[in-house]
Parts: C-alpha cells; sequence; structure tokens
C-alpha cells in the first residue's frame, strides 16, 4: 500500500475574474520511508501540492488516499483530526505560538488528540529531548534562536507520530549555518525511518532528498529518485 | 479532545489575551460593568423598597380604618371636597362607644417643631398628638417606661413618649424616661421611649414625639388635620366592619340619606395598589436601562472579538494545521467572550456593592446572593451572545489562508 497516493489531481481557484489552474491532473505516488523534495518556482503550484498532501485543503477534482483513506472528499473536522494524526508541519516561519513555552507549543497537538496531561507532558519532554532542546523547554520563542526555534517545530510535528513531515522551505529564514544543522537532523530522522516530505525552491536543500519531483506551471516535470549518498 | 481539555485550554487562552490586552478589554467592558451596576442596583433597591414597604405598610395594620376627611386618592375635585367639616376629638368617643366591630380608635394630629433637652436640640421633630389608645392601634412597642394614661389625656398632661432616635439624640447617655424635654416653648416629662423602628417609607417612626392629644391641641394647633385609626376587633369582618363604621359616622356628621359622604374610610389596600404601581414602573425603566447597556456592551465585545479573531488569524491557521477543529476554535473564543463579560460583570458587582451599602441606610436593601448570581448570568449570557459571530467566523476560517496571513 502506498502512503501517499494521489489520482488526477486538479485544484483550481477562482482569482477575481480569473480561474487559475494550480494543479492539472496531477498523480504521484509517495511510499513509506521515503524523503522526497519538491522543487518548482514560486507560482509552480508546489505550495499547494504541499497545501494537498498535507491535508489542509481538498482537491477540485480527483482522488487523495492517505494511508489507504480517501481524503479527498473529507469535511473540516476530519481534515482537522488526519492533521492531528498524521502529518506534521515544519514552516519556513516556523509558525509557533509567541506566546506559549517551547514545551506548551510541542504539548499542543497531543492536547488536540486529547492526550491526558500527565502523558502529554512527559512525550513532548521526550520529543524536544530528540531535537536536542532538553535545556530550552520553558523558553518562549523569541528567547530562542532561530535554529532553536526550528527545532522546537521540528519537535512539534513528530510529537504525534505522524505519518508525514512535512517540511515547507525549512531552512528559508535560517542562516546557512544553521540551515545545514536542520538538514542534518532530517537526515537523521530520514534514517530513524520517518517519512519526509521537503518543498523548496533551494538545491542545496534538495540534494539531501533521495527523490526529486520538479514542479511548473500545476504539472510535474521531472520525477526522479537519485543515488545521491548523504 | 475532550471538552474539558477544551474549556480548560480556552480559559488560560483567554486569560493571556486579556491580560495582554488590558486597556482595551477594560475599555470594551465598560457597557457591561454599567448593565451589570444598574442591574444589580435596581434588583436590590427594588427588593429593599419592597421590605421597607412590607414593613412601613405593616405599621399601618391591616385590620385598621383610617377615618378621615379626605380620601388617599380620589378623582373629585380639590374645590368639592375642600371645605368639609374637620373631626374633632369626641368623635372618637362616639364611634368607639356606637361600632360594634370597633376595638379601639386611636386620635391622630401632627406637626414639626424642634425638641429640646436641657444642652441639646432636635431640630424638626414629627410630634404627634394622640390618645391613650393609639398604643395599641399603632402597634407601638415601649423601650422603656410607659405610655400615657386615659386620665392623663383626658387632664392633658405635659408628659411625652420619645421615638427611639430622639431619645438617643436628646439623651446620648443617660435614659430619657423622667427627664424634661421642651416641645415647641412647653415643658414635658419624657415618660416611655419606643423601639427603635428603622426604615419607614412615610417619615420617620424613631423622630417622632407622642404628646396627649389634648395637650397637643391647647399647646400646638386648635385646628390640626384631626383624622382616627380605627382598629376592627376582628380581621374576618373588616367589610361588616367598614359598613357599619360608615353608618356611624354618618349619622355623627348628620349626613342626609342619599347625599355623599363627606369623609373617608381609608385602608392600606390604597397604598400597596399605588406601590405595585410605581415599583412596576420603576421595574420597568430598570430592565429597560438594563436592557439597553448590555446590548450596547455586547456589540462592543461583539466588536473586539472580531478585532481579537482578525489579530490573531495566524495563530487560528497554526492551531487548525496541527489538529484544531472548529469546534476547539469556537469554544477558544466563545471563552474569551464570556471571559472579558465575565470580568466586566465582576467590575460591575464591585462597584456595585459600595452603592448598595450607602443604600442601606435608606432602605433595608441588602446584595442577595441572588442578585449576584443573576448578574454574573447576565454578564455571561452576554458574552456568550456577542462571541458567537466572531467566534463562528474564526471557527470557519480556512487553514491554508489563515497560515497566510500576516
Amino acid at each position: 500500500m502506498n502512503l501517499i497516493r494521489l489520482q488526477s489531481i486538479s485544484r483550481r481557484y477562482q482569482m477575481g475574474a480569473e480561474l487559475v489552474h494550480a494543479l492539472r491532473d496531477v498523480s504521484l505516488t509517495i511510499e513509506r520511508g521515503e524523503y522526497v523534495a519538491i522543487m518548482g518556482p514560486s507560482g509552480s503550484g508546489k505550495s499547494t501540492l504541499m497545501n494537498l498532501i498535507g491535508c489542509l485543503d481538498t482537491p477540485s477534482s480527483g482522488r487523495y488516499e492517505l494511508n489507504g483513506t480517501d481524503v479527498s472528499e473529507m469535511n473540516d473536522n476530519e481534515l482537522a483530526e488526519i492533521r492531528n494524526r498524521e502529518i506534521g508541519f515544519v514552516f519556513q516561519t516556523f509558525n509557533l505560538l509567541a506566546r506559549s513555552t517551547a514545551l506548551h507549543n510541542v504539548e499542543l497537538p497531543l492536547i488536540y488528540s486529547g492526550i491526558n496531561s500527565e502523558e502529554r507532558r512527559n512525550v513532548a519532554l521526550a520529543a524536544l529531548a530528540d531535537v536536542g532542546l532538553t535545556d530550552r523547554v520553558q523558553h518562549k520563542p523569541n528567547e530562542l534562536s532561530g535554529g532553536q526555534r526550528q527545532r522546537v517545530a521540528v519537535a512539534r510535528a513528530l510529537v504525534n507520530k505522524p505519518s508525514i513531515l512535512l517540511a515547507d522551505e525549512p531552512t528559508g529564514n535560517l542562516d546557512s549555518k544553521t540551515g545545514i544543522e536542520i538538514m542534518a537532523l532530517f537526515q537523521e530522522l530520514w534514517q530513524k525511518g520517518n517519512t519526509i516530505i521537503v518543498v523548496t525552491h533551494e538545491e542545496a536543500v534538495a540534494r539531501h532528498a533521495r527523490r526529486l519531483i520538479r514542479i511548473r506551471d500545476g504539472l510535474i516535470a521531472s520525477d526522479e529518485t537519485a543515488a545521491i549518498d548523504p | 479532545m475532550n471538552l474539558l481539555t477544551e474549556i480548560r485550554e480556552g480559559l488560560s487562552i483567554s486569560w493571556w489575551a486579556i491580560r495582554a490586552n488590558k486597556l482595551r478589554s477594560g475599555l470594551t467592558t465598560l457597557g457591561i460593568v454599567i448593565g451589570i451596576v444598574t442591574v444589580s442596583l435596581m434588583a436590590t433597591a427594588i427588593s429593599g423598597l419592597n421590605q421597607a414597604f412590607l414593613r412601613s405598610v405593616a405599621a399601618f395594620g391591616s385590620d385598621v380604618y383610617y377615618v378621615e376627611k379626605f380620601p388617599w386618592e380620589s378623582d373629585d375635585m380639590w374645590w368639592k371636597i375642600n371645605n368639609r367639616r374637620d373631626f374633632a376629638i369626641s368623635d372618637a368617643h362616639v364611634i368607639a362607644s356606637e361600632a360594634k366591630h370597633v376595638q379601639a380608635v386611636s386620635v391622630e394630629a401632627s406637626g414639626n417643631w424642634p425638641v429640646k433637652s436641657r444642652d441639646r436640640t432636635a431640630g424638626s421633630v414629627w410630634v404627634v398628638g394622640n390618645n391613650e389608645q393609639s398604643a395599641l392601634v399603632r402597634q407601638l412597642n415601649l423601650e422603656e417606661g410607659r405610655f400615657f394614661t386615659e386620665a392623663e389625656v383626658d387632664g392633658a398632661r405635659p408628659v411625652c413618649v420619645l421615638g427611639a432616635e430622639i431619645a438617643q439624640k436628646l439623651f446620648p447617655r443617660e435614659s430619657s424616661v423622667g427627664k424634661q424635654v421642651k416641645i415647641g416653648e412647653g415643658n414635658f416629662e419624657v415618660i416611655g421611649v419606643n423601639e427603635k423602628f428603622g426604615p419607614f417609607l412615610f417619615g420617620n417612626m424613631d423622630h417622632q414625639v407622642i404628646i396627649p392629644i389634648t395637650r397637643f391641641l391647647s399647646d400646638f394647633t386648635h385646628r390640626p388635620y384631626l383624622f382616627f385609626m380605627v382598629k376592627v376587633r376582628d380581621a374576618a369582618q373588616m367589610a361588616e366592619a367598614k359598613e357599619e363604621l360608615r353608618g356611624v359616622v354618618r349619622k355623627l356628621r348628620k349626613v342626609p340619606p342619599g347625599m355623599e359622604d363627606d369623609f373617608a374610610i381609608n385602608q392600606q389596600d390604597i397604598l400597596i395598589q399605588k406601590f405595585h404601581q410605581v415599583g412596576g414602573i420603576i421595574a420597568t425603566v430598570g430592565l429597560f436601562i438594563t436592557g439597553l447597556s448590555m446590548f450596547v456592551g455586547g456589540i462592543g465585545i461583539m466588536n473586539i472579538m472580531f478585532v481579537s479573531v482578525a489579530e490573531r488569524t495566524r495563530e487560528i491557521g497554526i492551531r487548525k494545521a496541527i489538529g484544531a477543529k472548529r469546534r476547539t476554535i469556537l469554544i477558544q473564543f466563545l471563552i474569551e467572550g464570556a471571559s472579558i463579560c465575565l470580568l466586566g460583570g465582576l467590575l460591575g458587582l464591585a462597584i456595585a456593592f459600595p452603592i448598595s451599602l450607602v443604600l442601606k441606610k435608606y432602605l433595608p436593601a441588602t446584595m442577595s446572593l441572588a442578585v449576584v448570581g443573576l448578574a454574573i448570568l447576565i454578564s455571561l449570557f452576554t458574552g456568550v451572545v456577542s462571541g458567537l459571530l466572531p467566534a463562528a467566523r474564526a471557527a470557519r476560517m480556512n487553514p491554508v489562508d489563515a497560515l497566510r496571513s500576516e
């Protein structure tokens, strides 16, 4: 069974009077344990693809199976549940809750899945330890460096043991040294068995992945699995 | 995610949001504060007024008729009744002996004069002329000493019974019984002191001095407005008593058959009716003011909640991305609206409480737990209702758009 199975996915938006075809009839499968980079210039549809894979959005037509479940027809609440359980997001701008501590930020997905406070705390602390932030759990985002913030975001993304770690320009707001550290962290996570999808326009970032999908004008321009050694 | 965790999370978020926007939240709650101050004071005042009224009316006696020249409530023009004849003290004896349903008749006349002890003065005191039956009819209880006797009334003796407040004012550190006081120009001996009565809507019972009616007529005024309080023997036969009383007084005043009464037989019922009218008006006005300020306050809350939702669009997006359902977001903002209103309500109560203590000086008005509960319920309700629209907007947000917002 494929982890992700997109069949003839299209996504259209109405922008003013114009109908924008962000994705045109895209079909794609991704297996468990893959490390995929999705590249493309801005406006190519790669963000739309990411939103669809992340269940933030639903396709205008086509079918999306995640873990064998058809999610293309799900309503808001069902999608929220899927996102909570199956997807871990890492954003370019970190998207941490500014006034909450690192610990609370990481606990949030567990709160939404209804895990009791004691277990929640332990699981969140373990996730923060995994990204090397044991001594920063009570810090708020503005007391952390960019790299540390992104690590908190990674811990939050992984705390619910999702099927996919979905990263959108994860190094976009980091200096190159920190960016390399984060990519090393991704590498390590992949080697532990996580499925990782990175959306980026940086070749350097994409090179870490084993499979590179290029998007152009709403279509898959190329899809190659390279035998790059990490 | 269970409801309890959602509520707890919502509470901590809204606590933060309110603290972070103290001034804004404070100003927003102003309408709620005013509404709650109004409703709680109004409810307190009405209940106080009711209690005071019932006590006051009880003092009138439910089994007492007031035989007077003028009715308490009348559609007649003043000139039609203005030249009715005055009553005289002797009429009381006739009523008492002729009317079988009557247990006692109290003669009543009053005016205001200063009362002095040797070194103290009470300015304008309610001086009442009574007869020996007045203590029974007026339900006067004596703190100390005694009421005057029939002999003292007949002899127009210079004796007096002081109200509790007057006694306290003129003789703060000693018993007043046996002391001399000067009422107007005359010297009187204090023979008794009334028990404290407390708030009374029709004058001040504790600020009166009672003297024999005979002395009242000779010393103060020869033609006072004289009337009788007639106590009926059997409260179950009020109607019969009234008919008999009417006959006796008509005969007494020589009203020819077929002519209208040239006097009135009044009863506390009239007061109760009037009071209910006034009470109804006060309650309606109070309800209107409360409703209006809660409405205006609610609009304010709704506005600020829309602002709060707009400001936190990105946060809503983040929460939705990591698994918050519509209900979670809805509850979060409903709780925030309700919390702001609740704070406003508590603030309102905090303002209203000291005012109710001032009110207590004039009315037996205490802010009851029921009033506090009502105020809290009203503010919570307003908060939830006015938070509904903004919260629904937040809950329906599309996570992609919300995440993209700055």
